[in-house]
């Protein structure tokens, strides 16, 4: 074995992170490590590159012992980790941050050369003189991938890889870790996408309360087998029933907006409808104009008035605070820093959109009871995680958090309620939660945009489809009415296919 | 009577380099505690504190070198309270920075008691062989005394060691993103606790040369804001050596000029020539700055080991 862990504890004041496990990691292997979050998948890890250390049990290394005391013993040892919050220098170069992840580099010029070689045979295209600041998500990813192989590891540990990623970019970031694996690389994974496990690991050692509660072989063992192994008990998913279609609530009519920076996108002429009790998605990969739509549709960005209108009144023109009093709440996709501000209290966080139409403030005073009242009827209503109602949100695990947002806003019985990728990053129950939360809304009567990039989340929740390519959107269909094939070709426009001359 | 030409060129240079000798030393100081993320505000309290060591020891030894030394050393016992204020203690740099230089007055202030009114021992001037015959150039630029010429070449190695070697990508990464240096491997408070103790010893320098050859004499509060030009001068230079540089020589050539301006009897009243050399250095700056001015992204949060 290359790698075996036994009986590694953690304990953190009030949590225990790990309890006893063991797990054994072979040459050229890709080794899945699933959990929800806050199952100690992370600590694992992290203790492994010797930047936690274990309260007890032992690692070994080809059967050596191996006790790293920080990162440095641990890259000597072999093992490299792309972290999940990449860990790049925004102001400084490409080579500069490489540079820094390496122990001795060698003088920058044979560093650039060999950067370059490396991410040609890997097929991962790096521009080596740019600011890593100006890059995207999947090209930091790269970065960071290239300066673990610069380092010639044994053990790659990839911690949450593809969150952030876009399909195409995940699809890319396969090939590489397989090409890896060949070349006898053994990779650690870490994720609770559970199709991905399926589609690329070996084995998975599955963590729950941070205890080692069994392994499988992914590609034998059913997704619902694996969920049900994380989460400890059957998984509920959401139940949909069809619904009416009331009385058009939101109408929006030929809706353009220039794009807000030099790599956002406008919008090209949007129109669509949607009716009371009626759940609409918006699909497509992020970065289509998804932001910008919704931003517009929250009030963030103005626009021409009567290209909104919200039961027949034009609102275009009013800001998010105008449009809350009018029924129609947003919550964006970023949860920390455009959802929720981190290093405020849930009950300030509660206050900043619930003010209004809770009636949370009077003469210009907040009242706080009333507040701190509302706030915790969304932790309790949406089962957050939380030690109270005055932690801040920027403490809470991603999954409460995004309960936390998309709860806020259900709870003030919105007439029109539109979200952006809602569970996002969100573990399994959390996601299950948060899409049945959304079809009750819809079934008590309220409208529903859900913009998202996850496909089967739509079509299990939406009753109606379109597609977001570019800024423009596709026609909308009845979610019943279409095949896997058709949802392809109409997301098929977001990478270069030109969907009217694709065969029908 | 108004007389422009009783200006002299050479004599007018040669002051420039002397006039902005202290605010150099600072603010190169400050630049590298900046650059890896600490916004020490108590420049003002280190440079009066290494005036006041610099001005005893040199009077008492009777050697302007040991002064120097003893001028360092003092802003660097500053800087090191400091240092142990916001690395160790997790105190806020920005009123840390703030009590630092209130300490400072008040300290130096005591430690000069009864050395008002006493001569320091000259520093004599170092001439460079052959380039000090130069006409003009020569008395101007390379007959300064030898701190002129060390805090020169103080800039030139800050820079080199900021840009171009590895201890310097290192502390530009601290700076920049403490978590992530952490996370690979760096030391972050103690590339921290180094980059303030090297503040401070050039802030004591930069004071010691107000005390002991720019005045040469002591009085209390003698630096008269130095510090916070210094502080000025890093900021709006966009925290990059050369314009470091140029702010520093901005200053102390206006400085100086108001000076002969003032001599010369020009028809602009005293209080206008006098703010000159602040104003004027932070509008140049500013407008410098203007491109892409973006401060180390940690600088001044307090980083607290994730354990």
């Amino acid at each position: 074995m290359l790698l075996s862990l036994s009986g590694i504890s953690r304990r953190f004041p009030g949590v225990v992170a790990n309890d006893d496990v063991s797990m054994n990691v072979a040459e050229g292997e890709i080794h899945a490590l699933i959990g929800e979050n806050g199952a100690g998948k992370s600590t694992l890890v992290k203790i492994v590159y010797g930047l936690v250390k274990p309260d007890s049990g032992s690692m070994k290394i080809d059967g050596e012992h191996y006790a790293p005391l920080g990162p440095t013993e641990a890259r000597a040892a072999g093992i490299g980790m792309v972290f999940q919050h990449f860990s790049l220098f925004d102001a400084l170069t490409v080579t500069d941050n490489i540079a820094l992840g390496m122990d001795n580099p060698p003088p920058m010029r044979k560093l650039s050369v060999r950067t370059r070689e490396l991410s040609k045979n890997y097929g991962l295209p790096l521009d080596s003189g740019k600011i890593a600041g100006a890059l995207s998500a999947g090209e930091r990813q790269r970065v960071e991938i290239v300066k673990c192989l610069l380092q010639n590891p044994r053990i790659l540990i990839m911690d949450e890889p593809t969150s952030v990623l876009t399909p195409q970019e995940t699809k890319t970031l396969f090939k590489t870790l397989r090409k890896l694996a060949e070349s006898g690389v053994a990779i650690l994974y870490i994720s609770h996408k559970l199709k991905e496990i399926r589609a690329l690991c070996d084995r998975a050692t599955i963590l729950r309360g941070g205890r080692n509660v069994g392994s499988c072989v992914p590609s034998e063992a059913s997704i619902g087998d694996m969920a049900e192994m994380m989460v400890g008990s059957s998984l509920k998913s959401p139940v949909k029933k069809s619904r009416n279609r009331g009385k058009v609530v939101l109408e929006v009519d030929n809706l353009c907006s220039d794009a807000d920076s030099a790599f956002g996108i406008a919008l090209k002429q949007v129109s669509f409808k949607v009716g009371a009790g009626e759940i609409l998605g918006i699909g497509g990969v992020a970065g289509n104009g998804q932001e910008e739509l919704l931003a517009a549709l929250s009030g963030e960005t103005k626009v021409e008035s009567n290209t909104i209108r919200l039961k027949n009144e034009p609102i275009g023109h009013l800001d998010p605070d105008a449009r809350r009093i009018l029924g129609l709440l947003a919550a964006p996709a970023d949860r920390m820093g455009h959802a929720a501000a981190p290093n405020m209290t849930l009950v300030d966080n509660a206050v900043l959109t619930g003010n209004r139409r809770e009636r949370l403030s009077s003469r210009g005073f907040i009242n706080w009871d009333a507040s701190s009242q509302f706030c915790q009827r969304i932790i309790n209503a949406f089962d957050v995680r939380t030690p109270g109602t005055w932690n801040t949100a920027g403490s809470l695990s991603g999954g409460n958090l995004q309960k936390f947002v998309i709860g806020r806003e259900i709870l003030q019985k919105p007439d029109i309620l539109a979200v952006n990728q809602p569970t996002w990053g969100v573990d399994a129950a959390a996601a299950a939660a948060i899409r049945q939360a959304l079809i009750d809304l819809a079934r008590n009567g309220s409208a529903v945009i859900c913009i998202s990039q996850d496909l089967d989340e739509l079509i299990e929740i939406s009753d109606r489809f379109g597609t977001l390519n570019r800024g423009e959107l596709s026609d909308i269909r009845k979610t019943e009415s279409l095949s896997t094939s058709e949802i392809g070709l109409m997301m098929g426009g977001a990478h270069g296919v030109d969907v009217a001359h694709a065969p029908a | 009577m108004t007389d422009l030409f009783s200006i002299n060129i050479v004599v007018l240079l040669a002051s420039l380099i002397s006039a902005s000798t202290p605010i150099l030393l600072a603010a190169t100081g400050e630049l590298v505690a900046e650059r890896a993320g600490v916004l020490n505000l108590g420049v003002e309290g280190m440079m009066i504190t290494g005036a006041a060591c610099g001005f005893i020891v040199s009077v008492h030894t009777g050697s302007p070198a040991i002064g120097f030394i003893a001028a360092a050393a003092g802003g660097t016992a500053m800087s090191a309270l400091f240092a142990l204020l916001t690395q160790c203690a997790l105190a806020n740099h920005v009123a840390s920075g703030l009590a630092l230089t209130l300490f400072g007055l008040g300290l130096s202030a005591l430690l000069g008691q009864g050395y008002v009114g006493v001569k320091p021992p000259p520093t004599g001037n170092l001439e460079l062989p052959i380039l000090s015959d130069l006409p003009v150039l020569g008395p101007a630029l390379f007959s300064q005394d030898i701190v002129s010429y060390l805090a020169l070449a103080l800039v030139i190695a800050v820079w080199l060691a900021l840009a171009r070697s590895r201890s310097g990508l290192i502390l530009r990464a601290v700076g920049e993103n403490h978590n992530a240096a952490h996370a690979l491997g760096y030391r972050v408070v103690r590339v921290r606790v180094l980059a303030i103790l090297f503040g401070g010893g050039c802030a004591g320098l930069g004071g010691a040369y107000i005390s002991l050859i720019r005045v040469p004499q002591w009085t209390d509060g003698m630096t008269a804001g130095a510090g916070w030009i210094a502080l000025a001068i890093v900021v709006f230079s966009s925290w990059k050596a050369g314009r470091v540089l140029l702010g520093a020589w901005l200053f102390g050539g206006i400085t100086v000029l108001q000076l002969n301006l003032q001599a010369a009897g020009i028809a602009i009243p005293v209080e206008y020539l006098s703010m000159s050399p602040y104003l004027i250095t932070i509008l140049v700056l500013v407008i410098l700055s203007a491109d892409n001015s973006n401060a180390p992204a940690s600088l001044g949060r307090i980083f607290h080991a994730p354990r």
